[in-house]
């Protein structure tokens, strides 16, 4: 099967029911996806199908056969932070760092919406992705901060 | 060139590139050749003996590694406190605890590892367990503290019981740990973890080995909140007794179930007042009764009952004080370190005291505050005079300048209301405990003209290596990029002591400060580098501990907080919502003003999770719910907006006057909601969490 990752065009051979979150980490070497809880309350392993915001510890790889799948290592372009990657250093919305990835994913989609984004349309993107070190007040910042 | 100092500048985060980009490792993101999975077999009763273990001879085991007590090298001891916690628990032998590892299992894939589980037979022999604090199996401490003497006193008394639950700390990222033999029976932990050298010793113990061949590295780690305190010594010895019998790498990463339901939680308690007051508000006396649920093993039990009962009578000032503190064993999982350790739990019910006084009296609480708070010159219940940087009525001006009016609800079904409370929290070890760690440090500037800090201090998120980076640019005077940290690696770096008690920027910074002045006076007296040096803490005089009767010093000095809680209270469903939170904290210095209020707003929000939506319901000894499906932690929309106002309030012995903050914020939320809960309805609550049940039962009974 093939998909795309951060890209770049991967062809893979193995059972298709394996979880994507497995596949991403142990056999592509992208670890920047966490996995947190494996039953998808946490949103540490969030990635981007197609551009929507999926955990990839819910989906078997069988199910992204053609897509288009992003993860934090696909954020950044060569060593040129995002803006989003940029604005969660200065306003200290990493902390711990592990719900980072995913959080930046789904904070990246909200971004792309057309309307301009006010604090509870961040709270509400977010509610998926829990993260027990910041309070979200940094990260919401952050991220309001990005808005165009 | 001479930099501007970085000091009190909000630079960016040392690894913060790493962190957004995916490229900084945790444990399990680790590639290790030749790795095998490891896996915890648990105990399924709550007392009992083990009678046998049995593998079922129809499954093929040659493919498995099985690790059980008699395969232990050294002392069959999780080694902290008391040492009565096995490694794993031995055939013959007691089981205190649901979840008690009793043997261990790898295997090259997960599948074989998972099958191997199911065939592995226990046989025990049942005893009644026990789960209530009255008839508990035994003591683990007690403590009693006693200023003036409370019997001599007669005026008003109010006395009300107070009760707190377990909290999860809920790292995102679950414990674990990868053990790699090495050449000359040395073992390499690579771990999720707070304190390299709590590790070190356990594994010393344990597998009997020697300083040299235990080795404890920690990898990136997500999250502590003292989780990673003590628990990581557990699941390093697993791995290692795995590693060293399979003779190859083993990697052991909790799944999140096991992680809620077999690690340590914040211990529960019941926490009686009686206090006794003058008809003018005039503060008598307090005595206060401290019960704690140690689970079945020590863990660091004693410690935490030591916070509990230093800071059970509040920021006030009272002449007869009684604190009489007890921690005791039941047949439930062990509870251990929790950011705050101890002191949320008795200043909680420290500050709803106060309202009720207030009540009791007719005055206003914040009034009440005013008359009662430690104020400079004054002594707290151990007999601590304080002498420098005590800020409880700076944070409390402060927050109540900073709160807006609460405006009504326009829901009819809506209550609104407002709360406050005022704590101070102890920075650094308790008593003697900085003189007798002694935590050091190394500091060296090398030929390159860069400069290296060892210590073994970790980054869980708090920002340690940024800070120890900017105290030591700061003394050279030189740019941030000159200095760098040494791995925290037990095999190249001191022991600076654990990274907890709010100790680290305040203690350990101040060691990276002096060692950093130091290295810059030999280079300008014209010294060659390489130069290196270590530093180690010294007791100033002026501090002195009786740990007998625990009097004395409690702390080196203490940090303030005032928060304003705003909650709505929906009177259909009894959800209890926080709205607004404002808090003051004297951090005597914030040296990094960005991440200071990250640990203010991030330990504040736990703290609202743990008064409102943190319920751990026991059944039989176990969690019921040790999901995260069921065990819920506040989202990006549970959480309230969050203030916070940094009041700057210098100690003279802190790095430019910093104080340790990072539990101070677990303190102060969850008695303001509840005083907020009891403004909106009228009704008060004297336990956490408030739960829906629990607030529509409390509004009935009415």
């Amino acid at each position: 099967m093939r998909f795309t990752l951060n890209g770049r065009s991967v062809t893979y051979e193995a059972s298709g029911a394996r979880r994507l979150l497995d596949v991403l980490r142990e056999d592509l070497g992208a670890t920047g996806t966490k996995e947190g809880c494996g039953e998808g309350e946490c949103g540490a392993c969030s990635v981007l199908i197609n551009g929507e915001v999926v955990d990839s510890c819910l989906v078997a790889v069988g199910q992204v056969e053609g897509c288009e799948v992003v993860t934090v290592e696909g954020l950044a372009e060569g060593t040129e932070l995002s803006a989003l990657q940029q604005a969660f250093i200065n306003y200290g919305a990493a902390q711990c760092g592990i719900c980072t990835p995913g959080m930046l994913l789904a904070a990246h989609v909200l971004l792309q919406r057309p309307d301009r984004l006010s604090a509870d349309d961040v709270r509400e993107g977010l509610a998926g992705n829990l993260c027990r070190c910041t309070g979200y007040t940094k990260i919401i910042e952050a991220v309001l901060s990005c808005r165009t | 060139m001479v930099s501007r100092s970085p000091i009190g500048q909000s630079v960016p985060r040392r690894e913060g590139v790493a962190k957004v980009t995916g490229a900084a490792k945790y444990t399990d993101d680790l590639v290790i050749v030749g790795a095998w999975y490891g896996k915890t077999v648990r105990s399924t009763i709550a007392a009992g003996r083990l009678r046998a273990i049995s593998l079922d001879p129809a499954f093929d085991w040659s493919r498995v590694v099985v690790v059980t007590a008699a395969d232990i090298p050294g002392e069959n001891v999780v080694h902290l406190i008391r040492d009565d916690q096995p490694v794993l628990a031995r055939v013959g032998g007691d089981i205190r605890h649901k979840e008690e590892p009793i043997l261990l299992l790898a295997a090259p894939e997960r599948g074989t590892l998972e099958a191997a589980a199911r065939h592995v037979r226990m046989e025990y022999e049942p005893s009644t367990p026990v789960y209530d604090l009255d008839g508990a199996l035994e003591v683990y401490s007690t403590i009693q503290i006693t200023k003036g003497d409370v019997d001599s006193v007669q005026g008003e008394v109010i006395e009300r019981t107070f009760k707190v639950g377990l909290q999860e700390q809920l790292y995102i990222e679950p414990q674990g740990a990868i053990a790699i033999p090495e050449p000359g029976g040395a073992i390499r932990i690579i771990g999720s973890l707070q304190c390299p050298y709590y590790v070190h010793r356990a594994l010393k113990r344990a597998l009997k080995l020697s300083d040299a061949q235990a080795i404890v590295v920690q990898a990136e780690t997500g999250g502590g909140f003292g989780g990673k305190e003590e628990y990581p010594s557990m699941v390093a010895i697993h791995a290692a007794l795995l590693a060293r019998k399979a003779g190859r790498p083993v990697r052991l990463i909790y799944d999140r179930h096991e992680d809620l339901a077999a690690t340590t939680k914040r211990h529960p308690g019941v926490i009686t007042h009686r206090t006794t007051v003058k008809k003018d508000g005039t503060l008598l006396a307090q005595d206060i009764e401290i019960v704690l649920d140690g689970g079945g093993y020590c863990t660091l039990t004693p410690v935490v009952l030591s916070r509990a009962a230093i800071h059970a009578a509040g920021a006030y000032s009272c002449p007869n004080v009684r604190i009489r503190a007890r921690a005791v064993a039941t047949n439930t999982p062990p509870n251990g370190a929790f950011r705050g350790f101890g002191a949320p739990q008795s200043l909680f019910a420290a500050e709803l005291m106060v309202e009720h006084a207030a009540g009791r009296l007719g005055m206003s609480s914040v009034d009440l505050r005013r008359k009662w708070m430690l104020r400079l010159g004054d002594t707290t219940a151990t007999g601590q005079k304080l002498t420098e940087s005590v800020g409880s009525e700076l944070v409390l001006d402060a927050a109540l300048k900073a709160a807006a009016t609460v405006q009504p609800s326009n829901r009819p079904t809506v209550r609104r209301g407002r709360g406050l409370s005022l704590v101070f929290h102890g920075s650094g070890f308790t008593g003697s405990g900085e003189k007798k760690l002694q935590g050091t440090i190394g500091f060296e500037a090398l030929a390159d003209g860069t400069f290296r800090i060892l210590t073994a201090s970790t980054e869980i998120g708090q920002g340690t290596k940024t800070i120890f980076c900017q105290l030591a640019a700061d003394a050279l005077g030189v740019s941030l990029d000159r200095v760098t940290l040494a791995p925290q690696d037990t095999s190249l770096v001191p022991d600076s002591g654990p990274t907890v008690a709010s100790r680290t920027a305040m203690i350990v910074g101040r060691l990276v400060q002096d060692a950093a002045a130091e290295v810059q006076q030999r280079l300008a007296r014209g010294e060659q580098p390489p130069i290196a040096i270590q530093k180690s803490y010294i007791q100033p005089d002026s501090l002195s501990w009786d740990e007998t009767n625990y009097r004395g010093d409690a702390y080196p000095i203490y940090a303030w907080a005032c928060t304003i809680a705003d909650v709505d209270v929906d009177m259909i469903t009894g959800e209890v919502r926080v709205t607004d939170l404002v808090t003051a904290v004297d951090c005597g210095k914030a040296l990094h003003p960005v991440m200071a209020e990250g640990q203010i707003e991030g330990g504040s929000l736990q703290a609202v999770g743990w008064a409102t939506i943190e319920e751990i319901k026991m059944k039989d000894g176990a969690y019921q719910n040790d999901r995260l499906a069921t065990y819920l932690i506040p989202t990006a929309l549970d959480a309230p907006r969050i203030r916070t106002i940094l009041v700057e309030n210098p100690y003279s012995r802190g790095p430019f006057g910093a104080k340790g903050i990072g539990e101070l914020p677990m303190d102060g939320p969850a008695p303001a909601i509840l005083a907020a809960l009891h403004d909106a309805t009228g009704v008060w609550l004297d336990e956490i969490p408030a739960t829906p049940e629990k607030v529509l039962a409390a509004c009935a009974s009415r």
